[in-house]
């Protein structure tokens, strides 16, 4: 037998160690999405953990009687009662009826804030549809106070091992009797998703800071897109190479790595010193995040452009199209899957921002959930920013929920993205 | 340069070898720079002159003159590199796409210059179609690929016209009886050849005068050359073709005038069957029996 194998021995020879690479680059490869799909599952199971108790609430059930002269109500048709009455007092009376051992000045004052100082706008709300049950005794469920609702939710069934805060025994006593009447549940936190921003925490809700983001966006999007494709289209499609044109691109390059603080400061600068719009407007905060994204949108239409084949270019330009009808007809709508694209991966960026909005008001306290582009507003980043500072232990449930809301936000932003994309990249 | 001065070195051996009387004298007509046969025809329907093309700094057109006359088809052939393509595009300005090209000498489509600075060349394209080497459909339906040129320029007012415009394109395209039932389906879906004929009907639907085809077959398969061909015999009855080519034959076939290029210059310019069985320059002799090229 001869030394010299033959070359089909030595590629057999071969080819079993080529295999083995193969597999080992592909396990690479699955390692690594693997160490990623990791961090997902652990933040998302620290957020959901965190945050899933926030999308319920306690309320607690009160006979309340609603006589009229407690309410100080004496024409059931005079709005302007409605409003002045004194529906904190009948729930006073309702819990004194409750707990008649208490009868110290201080003990009495714990003993109301058992509910949400915002009881009041439910009863309210709830007369002014059903002005019939004046002088009637009703059972109404009404928010409680987020300190009983930390204690409520983190109490376990058999009532041990609940997080008491700085609860006195006489209140833990107080909770503990109504959870034994039966009178204290979680329901659906519709607060949360309806309501601004709020000191306390049980009425305080993510929409404020939901529509804030929304507009922003908005604006965001509605400037950013059209300049940063125009912007693109002149790059790519008219503007000759020479230094002035490459000055420009390596400043938009640049542009994309400024830290986005600058643009804040810019923003403080520009708009606000220069142009006196107010403080704390999307409209303001759309028209500095559009500084930001657009260094990624015009790059990555460019992208889209340049990858568009010079065939169908050729063959637009061979039968006469202009140049306008060339990039209308055909550049721009195969480059848009890639602009689209680049755009979202901007206004994801744009939805996460913090820093630059701070700088021009957007962290106020507001409760007022935004009509407009010029309503002062928050968005969520700094809503959750907010939140997280805040001392009172429900508002940490608060800030999980508000991140599941933000990366919802997210998820739609993306799903919608990709739909629409698949649509256009219909390619025949 | 060097390159021409090597050819012309193989050139002065093969003569050593072959006795042919012709050939020092079309030797020094190409050292002149001057093209032999019949470049020139009366009453062209296109007629260039002293075509300079340069890219940057490098010429790739050299000196070239040529007439195509009217319902005439002009093949172009020569070695790869030659300035086939680049001449060609000279004719609707098409080259005007790329930045460094530039363009001297008198070009015309009949009395209009083309070159002419304040030329629209929109119109101008309107007038000189081109079909590319590579079938490039947009990717829109067949229908709308070749009523794109129509609706440009504004052809037609309604839609009963659009649609006889493209059922004759389709018709006189070759591809009328195969698609008739699937128009709206996508161009790019056909096969290379249909595609390539689409790309004919969407040049022919705005009805040029000249129509300029780049190696239009060579991406295609025999089957669907030999169809193309035949189109072209036929739409040479109503059209001026200029055709660039790689197949020898194909330009036998097809072709009134062959004109044979090398380096950037026009060798020689005859009658079809005269450049294929008895050329006037040893240039076009050697390529012609495939001796380099
Ligand atoms: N865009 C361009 N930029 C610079 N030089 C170019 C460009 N296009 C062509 N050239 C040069 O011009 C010369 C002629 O090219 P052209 O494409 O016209 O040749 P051709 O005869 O069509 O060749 P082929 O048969 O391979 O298509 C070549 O030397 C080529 O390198
Ligand atoms: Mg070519």
């Amino acid at each position: 037998m001869s030394e010299k194998l033959s070359t089909i021995d030595l590629v057999n020879k071969n080819l079993a160690r080529r295999y083995r690479r193969e597999k080992r680059f592909r396990a690479y490869g699955i390692a690594s999405i693997m160490f990623g799909l990791l961090c997902l599952v652990i933040l998302f199971a620290d957020i959901i953990g965190k945050g899933h108790s926030a999308f319920l609430q306690t309320y607690v059930r009160l006979n309340v009687e609603l006589s009229a002269e407690a309410l100080g109500i004496s024409d059931i048709n005079d709005p302007s009662q409605f409003v002045r009455a004194n529906y904190d007092g009948v729930l006073r009376n309702a819990l004194r009826e409750r707990f008649p051992e208490v009868n110290k000045r201080r003990e009495k004052r714990n003993l109301y804030g058992i509910i949400s100082n915002g009881a009041g706008y439910q009863l309210r709300d709830l007369l002014e549809q059903n002005p019939q049950l004046i002088n009637t005794r009703v059972d109404i469920w009404v928010l409680a106070d987020d300190d009983y609702d930390t204690y409520y939710k983190s109490r376990s069934s058999d009532g041990s091992e609940a997080y008491t805060g700085r609860f006195s025994e006489t209140q833990i006593g107080w909770i503990e009797a109504l959870i034994a009447d039966g009178v204290v549940e979680k329901r659906f936190n519709r607060t949360f998703f309806q309501a601004g921003d709020s000191r306390e925490p049980e009425q305080a809700g993510i929409r404020g800071a939901m529509m804030g983001s929304l507009y922003t966006l908005i604006v965001t999007f509605v400037l950013s897109f059209p300049i940063g494709v125009a912007a693109a289209v002149y790059l790519e499609e008219y503007a000759h190479k020479n230094r002035f044109t490459d000055f420009i691109e390596v400043n938009i390059n640049n542009l994309a790595a400024v830290p986005s603080i600058i643009f804040g400061l810019l923003g403080l600068a520009i708009f606000i010193n220069f142009f006196s719009m107010p403080r704390s407007i999307p409209l303001v905060g759309g028209i500095v995040l559009t500084l930001m994204t657009l260094p990624t949108i015009i790059i990555s239409s460019r992208a889209a452009i340049k990858a568009v084949p010079p065939s169908i270019r050729e063959a637009a330009l061979g039968i006469g199209a202009s140049k306008m009808q060339v990039i209308l007809h055909h550049v721009l709508p195969l480059a848009m899957p890639g602009m689209l694209t680049g755009a979202i991966i901007g206004m994801a960026q744009a939805l996460g921002e913090t820093a630059p909005l701070l700088l021009i008001g957007m962290v106020a306290f507001i409760v007022d959930v935004p009509g407009g582009i010029t309503d002062p507003s928050t968005v969520l980043p700094v809503q959750i920013f907010l939140w997280s500072d805040s001392p009172e232990r429900a508002f940490v449930e608060r800030t999980s929920a508000a991140i599941m809301v933000l990366l919802g936000f997210l998820i739609v932003m993306n799903t919608l993205a990709v739909l629409l994309r698949r649509r256009l990249e219909r390619r025949w | 340069m060097e390159a021409t001065v090597g050819s012309a070195n193989t050139i002065g051996k093969l003569n050593s070898e072959a006795p042919v009387s012709k050939a020092t004298a079309n030797y020094k007509e190409q050292a002149a720079g001057k093209t032999v046969g019949i470049p020139f025809v009366e009453h062209p329907k296109m007629s260039m002159r002293d075509v300079q093309v340069y890219y940057g700094d490098k010429q790739a057109i050299f000196d070239v003159g040529l007439d195509i006359g009217k319902n005439e088809v002009v093949a172009m052939i020569g070695p790869s590199g030659c300035g086939k393509s680049t001449f060609l595009r000279c004719l609707n300005r098409m080259n005007d796409t790329i930045d460094i090209c530039r363009v001297e000498g008198s070009l015309k489509l009949e009395e209009l210059d083309i070159y002419d600075p304040k030329l629209d060349v929109v119109p101008l394209r309107a007038r000189v179609g081109m079909v590319f080497q590579k079938p490039n459909p947009f990717p829109k339906s067949i229908y709308d690929n070749v009523a794109y040129g129509p609706r440009i320029h504004g052809l037609v007012s309604r839609k009963s016209e659009l649609d006889e415009i493209v059922e004759t394109s389709l018709r006189r395209a070759g591809l009328w009886e195969e698609v008739k039932d699937r128009l709206l389906s996508p161009g790019t879906g056909l096969s290379g050849g249909q595609q390539q004929r689409l790309c004919i009907a969407r040049t022919i639907a705005v009805s040029p005068e000249v129509i300029l085809m780049d190696e239009p077959c060579s991406a295609l398969d025999p089957i669907a050359t030999a169809k193309i061909e035949e189109l072209i015999a036929e739409l040479s009855a109503n059209f001026t073709i200029a055709i660039v080519t790689h197949s020898m034959q194909q330009a036998a076939r097809v072709s009134d005038r062959t004109a044979y290029f090398h380096l950037g210059k026009l060798i020689e310019v005859n009658e079809t069957e005269k450049v294929f069985t008895n050329p006037d320059h040893e240039l076009t002799e050697a390529y012609i029996t495939g001796r380099f090229g």
